[in-house]
C-alpha cells in the first residue's frame, strides 16, 4: 500500500513537471555542438527575441544532426542553422541537388523551409599542420597518396557519413592506415600535440591561423558546398510571419571572413555566445547574463533533477524485477538478460533511438537514464536475495511467514547491503551518463562539457566536469548514511 | 498425534526416508536418533510441511499436512531449526516475537508471552536485546527455543538442539532443556545422534538407519533387546573406550 501511494506520487510528480512545458506563442531554437552553430542560434534567438512575436526558448547543443533534424522534423524544435550540403545529404539523401530552389521542393512534403544563403560556405577541409605539409611536401589532397600512414584524427561525423571519409577515399583513392576518430573540439590540441597529424575542419574555422594549419587543396573538387541557411518548420514562417521576414535579413550578410571572425570571438577572445551574437548584431543591448554561479546552480539543479528522478524510477521497477527474476527462473533470467542488454546500447544511441517516441529534452533523457539505472539494480537486488543462505528462507516458512512477509521481513532485509550497493552504483553511473542528456537539449552539466568541447575551452569543460564528478561522491556520501539507516545493525555488526 | 503413512522422499535418486510409517503420541518426548544422513532431519522438515512427500502422507491430528498452510502448521509446531536459525538482522527480542507481531498480537500480550519465556527458558533481560552475533552459542539455543515457543504450540520439533556447543554448557543445557520438557507438557520429537541425551530425553527412541526405523522403543529396550547387530554397534559405538570407563 505505501509502494503505490509512493508511486503515485512519483507519478504525479513527473507528469506536472512535464504538464508545465506550454508551448503556446513560444518559438524553440536549436543548434548543434559547434560554435558556428551556437552562434548562429544565438544570433536567430534575439532576432525572434527582437520582434517580439513569440518567446525564444533555447536548446542549444544538440548532439549531431540526427538528433537535431528528428526535432525540427517532429517539431520538438522550430528553427536551426543547417547546411545546405547537409541537408542534402543527411536528410534528402539525394546529393544531386544543390541549389536552394531544388532543396525547398524537396522538403515541401515534410512541411519544412529553408532561407537563401546566410552568405558563406562552411564546406569541410582537409588540413594539417604547416611544418608538417612543408616537411612532407602535401599542398593536395592526391598528395596524401604518398603518405598513407600519417596520423589522421577525423571527427565521428566526418567518418561516418556518407560524403565524408568513406566517400573521400573513393574520389582521390587514398588508402590511409592510421585513421582515428575524434571529437571535433579535441583535435586542435591533438594536432597541437603530434597525437594526430591530420584532421577534418570547417573552412569558417577560427583557429586555422592561431593553430598555423594549412587546408589541403581539394584538387578533384570533391567536398560539396555547404552554405548555411536556415532550416525551419513551415509553420513558424505561417504563425509568425514578421519574425521569418526578419530573419529573412540575414540571408546574405555573413561571408566567410565575418564567420571566421565570429567564430573566432568566441573560442580565441572566449567571448560568450551571447557577446559574439550581440557585436554582430552591432547592437549595444545589455545582455541578460546571469553570473557563473548562478548558472551552475541551475545546470546542478538540472542534473540532479535527470539522476533522481531516473534513479526513483529504476529503484521502483528494478527492485520488484529483481525480486521477479528470483521466483520464476526463466523469467528471470529474460529480466537479466534485457537489462544486460540495456546497458550495452551506447549512450547516444540509446537517446537517439528514443526521440522518435519521446521528443528531445528532458523525458528521453529521464527514459534512458531509467534503463541505464535499471541492470545494477536488478542485478544486485536478484544475486543478494538469491544467494541467501537457504536456511533463512526455510526458517521463514517453518514460522508460518507468508511468502510477502518473507520477502519483506527476512529476505529484503538481508539482501539490504547488496541490493543498496546496486542502487548506489546506479546513481554514481547515472550522474556520469546524464551529462550526455545535453546533447538532447535535457541541459545538467552535460551542458557546459559540451559548449567547453564546442570552444575547445578546457576551463568550460571542467567546470561542468568538475561538478558532476563532485555531485557523484556526495551521491555516494549520502547513500553511505543512508546505508546506516536502512541497513539493518545486525547484519553490519 | 503426528502419524506418518509408507512415507517416503529421495533427493536426486537417493532414497532418504524409505516407506516410512509410524506415530508420534501426544505429550510424549520422541527421540529421533541415528547417525548422520539416516533421514532424522527429512522426517522434519516433511512434518513442517517444508518438503512433500514422494509417497505416503503425514496426519498432524488427522489433518493431513500437504493440504495444509505453513501459517496453520506453524501455530501448532513450534520447529527449533539446526544451529538455531536466528535471523542476522533482527535482536533476540525481535526474532521471538516476530511470529506474533505479524499474527496481530497486542503489545502487551507479546511483552507477557516474551517475559513467560525469558523465565522459562533463564535468560536475562539484557542478552535478549542483543543480536544473534553477540550472543554465546548458549544464549542463542536459549532465544531459538523461545521463538519456537512463542505461540504456545502443543507440538515442538527440535533438530539438534544442543549441537555445537563445548561440553559443560551442553550438559548445563541438557539439564535446563529436561526440567523445560516436563513443565512445558509438550509432544516434542527432537533429533539427535548422542545416544546420552535419547536416554535423558526420551520416552521412545526410534533408531534409525538409511532412512527406515530400524527399532523404536525405550532406551532399555534399545539396550536389552537390540533387534539388530546395527543396534548394538551404534550403542556400543557411543559408549566411553574400556580402559577409562574405571575413571568415569
Amino acid at each position: 500500500m505505501k509502494y503505490l501511494t509512493l508511486m503515485s506520487f512519483f507519478l504525479l510528480f513527473i507528469s506536472q513537471s512535464f504538464g508545465q512545458e506550454t508551448r503556446d506563442k513560444t518559438i524553440v531554437v536549436g543548434s548543434k555542438t559547434f560554435t558556428e552553430s551556437y552562434i548562429l542560434a544565438e544570433i536567430i534567438a534575439e532576432v525572434i527575441e527582437d520582434v517580439g512575436e513569440a518567446k525564444v526558448e533555447r536548446r542549444f547543443g544538440l548532439g549531431g544532426t540526427g538528433i537535431v533534424f528528428t526535432a525540427l522534423e517532429t517539431g520538438e524544435i522550430d528553427i536551426y542553422p543547417e547546411y545546405t550540403g547537409t541537408i542534402t545529404e543527411v536528410i534528402i539523401k539525394n546529393p544531386t541537388i544543390t541549389s536552394v530552389k531544388d532543396i525547398r521542393e524537396a522538403l515541401a512534403n515534410k512541411n519544412l523551409i529553408i532561407s537563401e544563403s546566410l552568405g558563406f560556405n562552411n564546406t569541410y577541409a582537409i588540413a594539417l599542420k604547416r611544418s608538417t605539409a612543408e616537411k612532407l611536401h602535401i599542398k593536395t589532397i592526391t598528395d596524401l597518396m604518398k603518405h598513407p600512414g600519417i596520423l589522421v584524427g577525423f571527427s565521428h561525423e566526418f567518418l561516418k557519413r556518407n560524403d565524408g571519409f568513406p566517400a573521400l577515399e573513393k574520389a582521390y583513392g587514398l588508402n590511409l592506415t592510421n585513421v582515428i576518430g575524434i571529437q571535433h573540439g579535441l583535435a586542435y590540441t591533438a594536432i597541437e600535440s603530434g597525437k594526430i597529424e591530420l584532421t577534418d575542419i570547417y573552412s569558417t574555422d577560427a583557429k586555422l591561423t592561431k593553430f598555423d594549419l594549412e587546408i589541403l587543396k581539394d584538387d578533384h573538387n570533391f567536398f560539396p558546398q555547404y552554405y548555411a541557411v536556415l532550416f525551419a518548420r513551415k509553420k513558424l514562417a505561417e504563425e509568425f510571419p514578421k519574425t521569418w521576414h526578419a530573419l529573412q535579413k540575414l540571408e546574405g550578410r555573413i561571408r566567410d571572413e565575418k564567420m571566421q571572425e565570429l567564430n573566432a570571438r568566441a573560442e580565441i577572445d572566449k567571448k560568450t555566445f551571447q557577446e559574439v551574437a550581440l557585436e554582430f548584431r552591432g547592437e549595444l543591448r545589455k545582455g541578460t547574463q546571469s553570473s557563473f554561479l548562478k548558472k551552475l546552480w541551475e545546470v546542478s539543479l538540472e542534473h540532479l533533477y535527470l539522476v533522481m528522478i531516473s534513479l526513483v524510477a529504476a529503484i521502483f521497477i528494478g527492485v520488484p524485477l529483481g525480486i521477479i527474476a528470483t521466483r520464476y527462473q526463466l523469467l528471470g533470467q529474460a529480466i537479466l538478460l534485457v537489462s544486460g542488454l540495456l546497458q550495452t546500447i551506447p549512450s547516444l544511441a540509446l537517446l537517439c533511438f528514443l526521440i522518435p517516441f519521446f521528443g528531445i529534452g528532458t523525458l528521453p533523457s529521464l527514459v534512458a537514464l531509467f534503463l541505464y539505472g535499471l541492470l545494477p539494480i536488478v542485478r544486485n537486488t536478484y544475486s543478494g536475495i538469491i544467494s541467501l543462505d537457504p536456511h533463512y528462507r526455510e526458517t521463514a516458512r517453518a514460522l508460518g511467514l507468508t511468502h510477502v512477509e518473507e520477502l519483506r521481513f527476512v529476505e529484503l532485509p538481508l539482501a539490504s547491503i547488496t541490493l543498496i550497493s546496486g542502487i548506489k552504483t546506479s546513481a554514481v553511473i547515472n550522474v556520469g551518463t546524464a551529462t550526455l542528456a545535453a546533447l538532447i537539449g535535457a541541459g545538467g552539466y552535460g551542458k557546459l562539457i559540451i559548449t567547453g568541447l564546442a570552444l575547445n575551452d578546457i576551463p568550460t569543460i571542467l567546470s561542468g566536469a568538475i561538478p558532476a564528478a563532485l555531485m557523484a561522491l556526495v551521491i555516494h556520501a549520502c547513500f553511505e548514511v543512508l546505508d546506516r539507516i536502512i541497513i539493518p545493525k545486525g547484519i553490519r555488526l | 498425534m503426528i502419524s506418518l503413512h509408507a512415507v517416503s522422499k529421495a533427493y536426486d535418486g537417493k532414497v532418504i526416508v524409505h516407506n516410512l510409517t509410524t506415530s508420534f503420541h501426544k505429550e510424549k518426548i520422541h527421540i529421533l536418533l541415528g547417525p548422520s544422513g539416516s533421514g532424522k532431519t527429512t522426517i522434519l522438515r516433511l512434518i513442517m510441511g517444508l518438503i512433500e512427500p514422494d509417497t505416503g502422507e503425514i496426519q498432524i491430528n488427522d489433518t493431513i499436512v500437504s493440504r495444509q498452510k505453513h501459517r496453520d502448521i506453524a501455530s501448532q509446531i513450534g520447529y527449533v531449526i539446526q544451529e538455531s536459525g536466528l535471523f542476522p538482522h533482527l535482536s533476540a527480542k525481535e526474532n521471538v516475537t516476530l511470529v506474533a507481531k505479524l499474527r496481530g498480537w497486542k503489545k502487551e500480550s507479546i511483552q507477557k508471552r516474551l517475559e513467560e519465556l525469558l523465565r522459562l527458558v533463564n535468560l536475562d533481560n539484557d542478552s535478549i536485546r542483543r543480536y544473534p552475533q553477540e550472543l554465546s552459542g548458549g544464549q542463542r539455543k536459549r532465544v531459538s527455543l523461545m521463538r519456537a515457543l512463542m505461540l504456545d504450540p502443543p507440538y515442538l520439533l527440535l533438530d539438534e538442539p544442543l549441537g555445537a556447543l563445548d561440553p559443560i554448557i551442553r550438559s548445563e543445557l541438557q539439564a535446563e532443556l529436561k526440567r523445560i520438557f516436563s513443565v512445558l507438557k509438550k509432544t516434542v520429537i527432537l533429533v539427535t545422534h548422542d545416544i546420552n541425551e535419547a536416554a535423558l530425553f526420551g520416552d521412545t527412541i526410534s533408531l534409525f538407519h538409511q532412512g527406515a526405523i530400524i527399532q523404536q522403543g525405550t532406551f532399555e529396550e534399545l539396550c536389552i533387546k537390540p533387534t539388530t547387530t546395527f543396534v548394538t554397534q551404534f550403542i556400543d559405538a557411543q559408549k566411553p573406550p574400556q580402559n577409562i570407563r574405571k575413571f568415569l
